[in-house]
């Protein structure tokens, strides 16, 4: 078995470390650094770090912008929530390094509405981090000034999508962008703007302090690292754990205590299904999605019960604009309800997997390409339970 | 210029596009048919309704064509199985969401979404389909009904709305299955700030936004032998009504037109261009007055620059959004409201008829004339000065339902009196056009000459640029206008109302040095109407200019002043310009209404 | 006809000056709003669009788009039970019960008191300390029955 004990996060750590480190050489240095760790993006895309920060740095532009997406609205996620409340600094450190390695002055922290009651507590961290001198004017006398503001969500999970963020902050509905441009051409006001996870933002310390190949370390080839799984559902002990990408769900589900779980929801209502004979994959952005989100379903569970209340989710989480979305996310629900009457014939039922088909390839954004994702899940590995009734 | 061009590859075929361009433009020029939905040449680009998607070599997704601009070389296909999968399913979602009552529609047979059911060869629902209408119609609009039944959330009128005309009328309400467009707390349409201006209706691709009908009225008053009914046309519909029947765009129908209305009933056909020529007296005296009482008395009061108000829709954007401003306007009726003042005074004594019996339609280019003429202040001639206002796309269903085909239909006059329009008044229907119609009188007037410009064409304000500015020095004035001798006269056009917002928030400001400015509410002036048939886009309003200055140029009376038939209007009624008669029939005042909110 | 600009009455006005006057200012607006009057007004809306020189409709538009923000008078206290999978697995079903009973009310709908409105939401993450709900800004976890019956009764007698 795996060496599951090493940890990045949930280990130690000394605020201002990283930034001081990352003051001290040159932004271009910082972003190839972050680069070479392989970072991802741990809100469930995996979109290169350090190359996205190199698509904002590369940009001219009076001002740029950051912004810690802490929105995290995925069923079953919460290890945002954990990290903001027992380590804010830690992301806003993160936060800080990003802004000094793209050029910017300015960061944010989207904050789901949800989430008020942490509120207090970031900006307590901001004001700690100022008298620290780690956060506001001229930064550990490096001449850098970096200022954060906490913007706060209103319920929307779809402002979890970066565009949609930018949208939303702008002022507008929370509604996804056709791209290009992309956000780090043309972000909030308009000028180029980086969106990281909260996690992400938390490796970056770490990352600048300790180097690439100490991150490298961590993980497995193209997902390297640790990660935080939020772990809910027919489990003893609910929680975050943060273990090594690569881990494969059976590892995860001993160490997280499931006993002898029917199936498993990896990566959120986004992400997809899986049965028993799927629990030997490895989680990493080539093997089970590594959104961080897994649930685990007890034998006793009704799979199409749990298919409804994920497809009641995105029927109302939908920002509506794009057809195949708005439309095709409420007749799977419809669908689901005709299979729980009995009256969905095999006819339709093919329909309604080639609309997950056409959901998937021409959904305007993330939201619309992954919500069929638990729809064909189920109805694969389950067939027997949800179309046999 | 020098433009980056990039290497590009559609469906095999290699092309060299600018940089850029977006793969929908690409295609067109490569002669590749793209079917689209929520995309319109005039509007913002959304990529929402997902049916123009095409694949791009090395990514997942398909991507919307309209919205995807080349800026590296892309390897495209516009035709395979995962495209025709994805664009026939898109369809299909809309096809279920709307309440396709395509008989009783009034777009049957000019919708966008049945026209791609038709090439798509669907010939069922795959999705269970909606049987009955969910939501009430509002018609508690003169000018504009809402259908939601038939909305397919493409948001063109949103885009319309907010972005093309700077009104607001229109949003997305809601999230997920649930949105909705409509309007601010989902009021009536009449009860909301919007300008009637009809450029929705022109741009919807289906039914869910329609001009309010009145043809069954009028039907009712032809064929009531009591009733004496009279049409005026205006230039615009002149220049368009011929798409509805075959003939290309920029083929003017005018005297085919005339012999048609005949036909079906009207007991008189008369030339809203001689009511142009009336407004060009009354609007280019007012001027004279206006810059005599600025210049020579020093009256601060009196306002400049004066601005036209002859677009209804632009009259009640000023009422809503310069509240303060609309001292500015011309106290001038539009030429509709002045014409059914005149007829229903003037002419019914000329002619003995009790103006009561008398029936005026105006046929118009324009939504916004129907909420005009009902208008509680139009009904300075004792009656209802102007009872109906009928769009070009209703004329054409009237015309059809009459069994008429305008193709067969022999070339004749309009009736007189108050059928002879110059060349000016018809000049109206462009962007541009009353503004050359008063430079051409007012500097006659006061110079004793003609503009000096060959033909009379004044170029500099002619054209589709959004806001246009010329300046002319007048010299050699008559003696009674020496006060105006050597001064420079500024003029400004505008058309579409946020090109109106620019002009009025420079004027707002003090930084506007025009006197007098021309605004329409529709992008190309009245032949661009909200009451014009569909589609528009900027060629096909191109061509309607084309149509309209090309008939100008050959027209024998070319100035409002020279018009014969007003000549002996002013003779034998009004007396002069600004007179008292003028000033009772012909003169109006506005209505400040409410900038954020609007009630009643 | 009657016009009224019912901007002309001024409701927000002190929220207002804390503000920056551009678009992006727009959410933090209406949340401050939303925070103090416990919906948003439509003279409230009319006053924004005011302010930041938008369409009214505009600013109706992007307060239908998030949930938490409300153009309906609520109740003081705004109760939102989490129906997501894991909530909905832990038990919600009771906590919806035990809540229509203690608050004699249904989802959606608003006590005759004033004091509590009663409203379903998406994932709050939560997930590992299901079922949960917010109750304004607070959040309560490892929901009971005799739980609920406590928190609700602390809110009442609050008042």
């Amino acid at each position: 078995m795996k060496q599951i004990k090493k940890k990045i996060l949930f280990g130690e750590y000394v605020s201002g470390i990283g930034l001081e480190k990352a003051l001290s050489i040159k932004p271009e240095d910082v972003i190839k650094e972050i680069k070479d760790s392989g970072l991802r993006g741990r809100g469930g895309a995996g979109f290169p770090t350090g190359l996205k920060w190199e698509f904002a740095f590369k940009e001219e532009s009076d001002e740029k912008y950051v912004i810690c997406n802490a929105d995290e609205g995925e069923p079953g996620t919460f290890k945002d929530r954990k990290l903001l409340t027992e380590q804010p600094e830690k992301v806003i450190e993160g936060l800080t390094i990003a802004g000094y390695a793209i050029g910017a002055k300015r960061g944010f922290i989207y904050l789901r509405g949800e989430y008020i009651y942490i509120l207090k507590n970031i900006e307590k961290a901001i004001t700690n981090l100022k008298e620290k001198n780690l956060l506001g004017e001229n930064i550990l006398n490096s001449n850098f000034h970096f200022d954060v503001e906490v913007r706060l969500g209103a319920g929307a999970y779809v402002c979890g999508e970066e565009f949609a963020l930018i949208e939303s902050m702008n002022g507008y509905r929370g509604e996804p962008r056709n791209k290009p441009p992309f956000p780090t051409q043309k972000g909030f006001r308009d000028k180029p703007t980086v969106v990281n996870n909260v996690e992400t933002l938390c490796f970056v310390p770490y990352i600048v302090s300790k180097g690439a190949e100490w991150f490298k370390s961590f993980g497995i080839e193209g997902s390297t690292g640790t990660k935080l799984f939020s772990v809910s559902g027919d489990i003893e002990h609910p929680g975050v754990y943060e273990l090594e990408l690569g881990i494969t769900l059976n590892e995860l589900l001993e160490v997280v205590g499931a006993k002898n779980p029917k199936a498993v929801q990896v990566g959120g209502a986004a992400g997809i299904c899986v049965a028993k004979k799927d629990f030997d994959r490895p989680i990493s952005f080539q093997g089970l999605p590594p959104g961080g989100s897994i649930i685990v379903f007890g034998e006793h569970r009704d799979m199409l019960k749990v298919l409804k209340n994920f497809l009641e989710f995105f029927v109302e989480e939908s920002c509506g604009q794009c057809t195949p979305c708005r439309e095709g996310n409420y007749r799977l629900l419809e669908g689901v309800n005709m299979l729980e009457k009995g009256n969905c014939s095999y006819r339709y039922l093919r329909e309604l997997l080639t609309l997950c088909e056409v959901m998937k390839t021409s959904s305007k954004c993330g939201l619309g390409q992954t919500s069929p994702n638990c729809f064909l899940s189920i109805l694969e590995n389950f067939k027997d339970e949800v179309i046999f009734r | 210029m020098n433009r980056e061009m990039i290497d590009i590859r559609i469906d095999g075929k290699e092309f060299k596009v600018e940089k850029g361009t977006t793969i929908l433009e690409a295609c067109k020029m490569a002669g590749i048919n793209i079917p689209t939905l929520c995309y319109h040449p005039d509007l913002t680009v959304a990529g929402i309704c997902r049916i123009c998607v095409v694949e791009i070599e090395g990514m997942k997704t398909l991507t919307p064509a309209c919205a995807f601009q080349i800026e590296r070389p892309v390897s495209v296909k516009t035709n395979s199985p995962k495209i025709r999968k994805a664009r026939r399913i898109n369809l299909d979602l809309l096809l279920s969401e709307h309440y396709g009552d395509c008989y009783t529609c009034v777009r049957n047979g000019k919708c966008e979404l049945q026209s791609l059911a038709r090439d798509y060869g669907i010939d069922n629902y795959r999705f269970p389909s909606v049987i009955k209408p969910k939501y009430e119609i509002d018609n508690s609009s003169y000018a504009i009904v809402r259908d939601q039944n038939k909305c397919i959330s493409c948001k063109r009128c949103i885009r319309t709305c907010i972005d093309l005309q700077k009104v607001g009328a229109l949003e997305t309400f809601g999230r997920g299955h649930s949105v909705r467009i409509s309007t601010a707390l989902n009021k009536p349409i009449a009860e909301v700030i919007c300008i009637n201006c009809g450029q929705c209706i022109n741009r919807c691709p289906t039914g869910a936004l329609r001009a309010n009908d009145p043809a069954d009225f009028i039907w009712e008053a032809i064929d009531d032998p009591e009733k004496f009914v009279i049409i005026q046309t205006a230039p615009s519909p002149r220049a368009a009504i011929g798409e509805e029947f075959g003939y290309p765009p920029g083929t003017s129908v005018t005297k085919k037109l005339n012999a048609a209305l005949r036909r079906i009933g009207f007991d008189r056909v008369f030339d809203t261009n001689f009511a142009a020529d009336l407004t060009i007296m009354e609007e280019g005296s007012e001027l004279i007055e206006r810059l005599k009482k600025r210049i020579v008395e020093g009256d601060e009061i009196v306002k400049v620059p004066m601005i036209t108000s002859c677009s209804p829709g632009w009259v009640k954007f000023a009422e809503h959004y310069y509240p303060e401003h609309l001292n500015h306007l011309s106290t001038c009726k539009s030429p509709q409201q002045m014409f059914g003042a005149i007829i229903k005074t003037y002419y019914a004594r000329k002619v003995g008829i009790d103006p009561s019996k008398i029936v005026v339609v105006a046929l118009m280019p324009c939504a916004a004339k129907k909420f005009e003429c009902n208008r509680p202040e139009m009904r300075d001639s004792g009656f209802k000065d102007v009872d109906f206002g009928l769009t070009t796309r209703e004329m054409a269903t009237m015309i059809k339902e009459a069994g008429i085909d305008l193709k067969d239909m022999p070339e004749k006059d309009f009736d007189h009196p108050l059928g002879l329009g110059s060349g000016a008044g018809l000049i109206f229907g462009a962007t541009g056009g009353v503004m050359e119609a008063a430079i051409r009188t007012v500097y006659e007037i006061v110079t004793g000459k003609p503009v000096p410009f060959k033909n009379l064409e004044i170029t500099p304000i002619r054209g589709m640029e959004g806001v246009r500015e010329a300046s002319l020095t007048i010299e050699n004035t008559l003696p009674e206008y020496r006060w105006l001798e050597g001064v420079t006269l500024n003029v400004a056009v505008a058309h579409g109302t946020a090109n109106a917002k620019k002009i009025m928030d420079k004027v707002v400001k003090g930084e506007a040095d025009y006197h007098f400015i021309e605004i329409m509410a529709c992008p190309g002036g009245c032949l661009g109407g909200g009451g014009q048939p569909i589609p528009t886009t900027p060629e096909i309003r191109m061509a309607r200019a084309r149509a309209i200055y090309e008939e100008e140029k050959n027209l024998p009376v070319r100035k409002s002043h020279e018009n014969p038939e007003l000549q002996q209007l002013y003779k034998e009624f009004l007396k002069h310009p600004l007179s008292e008669v003028s000033h009772k029939l012909l003169h109006t005042h506005y209505t400040p209404r409410g900038k954020y909110f609007f009630v009643g | 006809m009657v016009n009224i600009d019912i901007c002309k009455q001024k409701e927000i006005s002190g929220i207002l000056v804390r503000f920056e006057k551009r678009r992006d200012s727009l959410l933090p607006i209406l949340i401050e709003v939303n925070r103090i009057h416990g919906f948003i007004t439509p003279i409230a809306m009319a006053e924004i669009a005011e302010f930041l020189e938008i369409p009214v409709a505009e600013v109706h538009g992007v307060v239908s788009f998030y949930h938490f923000l409300s153009t309906k008078k609520r109740g003081k206290y705004t109760v939102r039970l989490c129906k997501t999978i894991s909530c909905e697995m832990a038990g919600k079903e009771k906590i919806e019960k035990i809540l229509k009973k203690e608050l004699g009310i249904n989802f959606g709908e608003t006590t005759s008191d004033g004091l509590f409105t009663l409203e379903y939401t998406n994932c709050i993450g939560m997930c590992d300390k299901s079922p949960a709900m917010l109750v304004n800004d607070n959040v309560y976890f490892n929901l009971t029955p005799e739980k609920v019956i406590k928190v609700i009764d602390e809110l009442r007698k609050r008042d």
